[in-house]
C-alpha cells in the first residue's frame, strides 16, 4: 500500500537530512544523495529487474541504457502500466521541463533521452509541457522572457528526436485553458492550503501563483485535459518519466485522481546526474563548471572532463595496488550513463577499478570525452535542423491520428 | 545582461540591507556628485576599474582623500613597478555591465565580473556611512560598510579590506602583501565591444525590461524568420531524399571500411546493426519531422477551394 499522504518530505525537515524537492537538490554534509532513504521516505519503489526483463520481453528490444544502468531506478505502478500494455491497452506519456535558462545541459536531456525510448518502444503518444508560468513565478523573468525560453527550449527537446505524429508540446501560458483549466480547478478544489502547505513547504510569505501552480503540473496528467487528443479516451492511463525531484507533485495528483475518477498517473523516475566536481548535489544551470552544456565544443568539454573529480590515485603505482574508486569517480560514473555498450563498461570497470587494473584515469577521460562530444555534436547538428515551423507544427492544437502506430 | 540597478536595490532589500537612495542627474566625477550629495549623508567614494599586464582585473574603491599610489599597489601586488594600469571603456562594459563613471564595488554581482578582485580602503572601516554608485549614475546609495560586507558574503566573496596608503617594503625577503588578492583566472575582453551578439555564458540573471540582445527577440510570429523553411542552411540529409540516403551509404561504408578485420560477414553485419541502427534511426525521425513541418505550414496557410 502506498505510502499516504503523510507529508514528511518537508524542505525544513527535522533530521535535517538530505533535501530533494522540487526547488533544491542538496545531500546531507555534502555528501552523496540517498536514495534508499528517499525511496523510503516517499514512499515509490524500486524499479528490480523482474520490471526490467519484462520490458525487453513486451517492447520485443533491449531495455534503454538508463534502466540497464540504473538512471531510471523507482517507480509507481510502472508495473501496472505494464499490465495494462500486456492486454492491448495503451497509455500515454507526460513529461516536462521548467524553461528557466537558454543552457541546457547533460542532465536535462536524460529524462527526454529515456522519454523518447519509451515513445519508440512502447509506440505512444507524449505530451510535453513547457512550465513558463512557473519559471515566471519563481525567478526574476519576465514574461517575455519565460515565453522566449520556453521556445527555445522546445528546439533542444525536439532535437532529442521525438515524433511530430506523436507528440504534443505546449506551453502552460499558451495553452491553459478550456478542459486543461477544468480539470486545473478540479485538482485545485481537493487540495487544502494547509496540504499544499505541508507537501511544498509554501508559507504566508509566498504570493498566490505559487500556491496555484502545482495543480498546473497535474492537470496534463488526465487525458481529459487534452479533448483534440484523447476523445472519448477519459480511462486512458498515464506514465510520467522524471526525476525523483518532481515526485511530491505526484503524489498530490494521485492522492486526488480516485477523488475526480481518473486513473491514478504511473511513475518512472531518475537519480540525478552527479555534478562536474561531485560537490553535494546535481548539476546545476547556475554553476557552468559542474555540468557539460549541449552548446560546449569539444575543447571545453574535454578540459571540464579533465578538471572532473577522479576515484584514480595519484600515484599510478598505487592505482595498480588499489584500482581507482569507481564510488567517487565521475568521469566513470558519466561513462555507465552514455556509454551503450555493457561489456565495454565492464571492461573498464575492471581495468580501472580493480587491482593491477591497466586503465588510468586519463584513458578513462579520454574516452568519456569521446563518447560526450559524440552525444553534444549529434544534438546540436539534430538542433540546427530544427526550424520555426517545426516548433510550430509540435506545438500546434492539433490530432495525433497515427500516435498509437 | 548585467545587473540593474533596481534588481539591486530589490537584492538589498531582500537582505535586509540598510541604505539610502539619493537620485540626481547622471554624473562622471566625484567632484560632480558631491554637488548632489552631502558629506553628511556618508563618505563619497573614489572608484578605479584596472588591469594588469596579464588581462587580470581589479576594482579599487577608496576614500576621495586616500592617496592610492598607483606603482606601489603594483609592486604589492607583486605586479613589479608598472604592472597596474586603468582598465579600457570596453573591459568597463564587459566585465563590469556599467558606464563610464560609474564603477561600484556592486558590479561585481556580474556574473561576468567574478574574475574581478575587489580592494576596499580599510578607512571605510571608520565611516558610518560610505556612498556608492548601484550600478547606475544617476544614482548613489549610502549605506554602513557592514551591509555591503553581507552583500558581498551574499554572491560568494569574501569583502577585503586593505591600507592603501601603506608602502611596505617589497623584496627578496618581504613578499607582496596583496599578491594573495591577485585573480587567478584572467579575462579575455573582445577588442571591439560588440553589445549586439549574445552572451557567452549562460546569463545568470533575466533580461530587465529596458536591454533585451537583439539577436535573441524572436516574437511568435517573426517578421524575419531566423530559420524558415526557405533557409537552405539546414542540413539537407533531413530535407533532401537524395542527401538522406547519401548519408545513410556515406556513414555504412565508413564503418564497412574501418571494422572490415577478416571476420565473417555475419560478424560484420551485427555490427553494423549495433553501431549504426540508433544513428539511421534519429536521422530517420528528423526527416519525418520535417516533412510534417512542411506540410503542416503548406496546410495552415492553404486557399480553401473554390466553390
Amino acid at each position: 500500500m502506498e505510502q499516504s499522504l503523510s507529508y514528511d518530505n518537508r524542505i525544513d525537515s527535522e533530521s535535517s537530512d538530505q533535501v530533494v524537492n522540487p526547488w533544491e537538490v542538496s545531500a546531507k554534509d555534502g555528501g552523496k544523495i540517498d536514495y534508499d532513504k528517499l525511496i523510503d521516505r516517499f514512499g515509490c519503489k524500486r524499479l528490480d529487474e523482474s520490471l526490467i526483463d519484462r520490458v525487453e520481453r513486451l517492447t520485443g528490444r533491449q531495455p534503454h541504457k538508463f534502466l540497464r544502468r540504473g538512471v531510471f531506478f523507482a517507480h509507481r505502478d510502472f508495473n501496472e502500466i505494464l499490465d495494462a500494455y500486456e492486454s492491448g491497452e495503451r497509455f500515454y506519456l507526460y513529461t516536462g521541463r521548467g524553461p528557466s535558462s537558454e543552457a541546457l545541459h547533460l542532465g536535462h536531456l536524460i529524462p527526454f533521452m529515456f522519454t523518447k525510448y519509451l515513445q519508440e518502444a512502447f509506440k505512444v503518444p507524449l505530451v510535453i509541457q513547457l512550465t513558463d508560468d512557473e519559471k515566471f513565478m519563481w525567478k526574476n523573468l519576465t514574461v517575455e522572457e519565460s515565453e522566449r525560453l520556453a521556445r527555445e527550449n522546445a528546439r533542444d527537446i525536439i532535437a532529442c528526436g521525438f515524433d511530430v505524429t506523436k507528440t504534443f508540446i505546449f506551453s502552460d501560458f499558451d495553452h491553459v485553458g478550456g478542459a486543461f483549466y477544468k480539470n486545473m480547478v478540479k485538482v485545485s478544489k481537493c487540495v487544502t492550503l494547509n496540504k499544499a502547505k505541508g507537501i511544498f513547504g509554501f508559507s504566508g510569505e509566498d504570493h498566490i501563483g505559487k500556491l496555484s501552480f502545482p495543480a498546473v503540473q497535474a492537470a496534463p496528467s488526465f487525458p481529459s485535459s487534452f479533448p483534440h487528443l484523447f476523445p472519448g479516451m477519459d480511462k486512458l492511463r498515464c506514465l510520467i518519466p522524471c526525476a525523483i525531484d518532481q515526485d511530491p507533485y505526484f503524489r498530490m495528483t494521485r492522492d486526488v485522481a480516485p477523488r475526480l475518477g481518473y486513473s491514478k498517473p504511473a511513475l518512472i523516475e531518475s537519480s540525478f546526474f552527479p555534478a562536474l566536481q561531485a560537490k553535494n548535489g546535481k548539476m546545476s544551470a547556475s554553476d557552468p563548471n559542474s555540468a557539460i552544456y549541449v552548446t560546449d565544443t569539444a575543447k571545453d568539454i574535454k578540459n571540464k572532463i579533465n578538471k572532473a573529480k577522479s576515484g584514480g590515485h595519484q600515484f599510478s603505482v598505487v592505482q595498480h595496488d588499489l584500482g581507482a574508486d569507481l564510488e567517487k569517480d565521475i568521469p566513470f560514473k558519466y561513462l555507465s550513463v552514455f556509454l551503450e555498450d555493457d561489456s565495454e563498461l565492464e571492461l573498464i570497470r575492471k581495468q580501472y577499478g580493480e587491482k593491477e587494473g591497466i586503465m588510468q584515469t586519463g584513458d578513462v577521460k579520454k574516452r568519456v570525452t569521446e563518447i560526450l562530444t559524440e552525444i553534444v555534436e549529434r544534438h546540436r547538428r539534430a538542433r540546427a535542423a530544427v526550424t520555426d515551423e517545426m516548433v510550430e507544427a509540435f506545438m500546434a492544437v492539433r490530432p495525433l491520428p497515427s500516435m498509437f502506430e | 545582461m548585467g545587473f540593474s540597478k533596481d534588481q539591486l536595490l530589490d537584492r538589498l532589500q531582500e537582505l535586509e540591507i540598510d541604505y539610502s537612495k539619493y537620485e540626481h542627474p547622471p554624473v562622471l566625477t566625484v567632484e560632480e556628485q558631491a554637488k548632489y550629495v552631502s558629506s553628511s549623508e556618508g563618505a563619497l567614494s573614489k572608484n578605479l576599474f584596472l588591469k594588469d599586464k596579464k588581462h587580470r582585473y581589479y576594482i579599487v574603491s577608496a576614500m576621495v582623500d586616500t592617496k592610492v599610489d598607483m606603482k606601489v599597489l603594483s609592486q604589492r601586488l607583486g605586479l613589479g613597478k608598472g604592472g597596474i594600469r586603468m582598465a579600457p571603456e570596453e573591459a568597463l562594459g564587459e566585465l563590469l555591465q556599467v558606464s563610464l563613471g560609474c564603477v561600484t564595488p556592486f558590479a561585481v554581482v556580474n556574473e561576468s565580473a567574478r574574475d574581478v578582485s575587489l580592494l576596499l580602503d580599510q578607512k571605510f572601516k571608520n565611516q558610518t556611512r560610505c556612498i556608492f554608485h548601484p550600478l547606475s549614475n544617476d544614482v548613489s546609495v549610502s549605506l554602513n560598510m557592514l551591509g555591503l560586507d553581507k552583500f558581498l558574503k551574499s554572491i560568494g566573496r569574501d569583502p577585503v579590506y586593505v591600507d592603501l596608503e601603506a608602502n611596505p617594503v617589497v623584496g627578496k625577503d618581504q613578499a607582496p602583501d596583496l599578491a594573495v588578492y591577485v585573480p587567478s583566472n584572467s579575462v579575455v575582453v573582445p577588442e571591439v565591444s560588440n553589445k549586439t551578439s549574445t552572451i557567452q555564458n549562460p546569463p545568470p540573471k533575466s533580461v530587465s525590461a529596458d536591454v533585451k540582445p537583439v539577436a535573441s527577440a524572436k516574437p511568435s510570429k517573426p517578421a524575419g524568420k531566423v530559420k524558415s523553411i526557405a533557409d537552405n542552411s539546414a542540413p539537407s540529409a533531413y530535407k533532401n531524399p537524395e542527401k538522406f540516403v547519401e548519408e545513410i551509404m556515406d556513414k555504412t561504408s565508413a564503418l564497412l571500411l574501418s571494422e572490415t578485420k577478416g571476420e565473417s560477414v555475419e560478424a560484420l553485419t551485427e555490427t553494423l546493426r549495433k553501431r549504426l541502427t540508433s544513428d539511421f534511426t534519429h536521422l530517420a525521425i528528423m526527416y519525418k519531422n520535417t516533412a510534417y513541418a512542411e506540410g503542416f505550414y503548406a496546410g495552415t496557410r492553404h486557399q480553401p477551394k473554390r466553390l
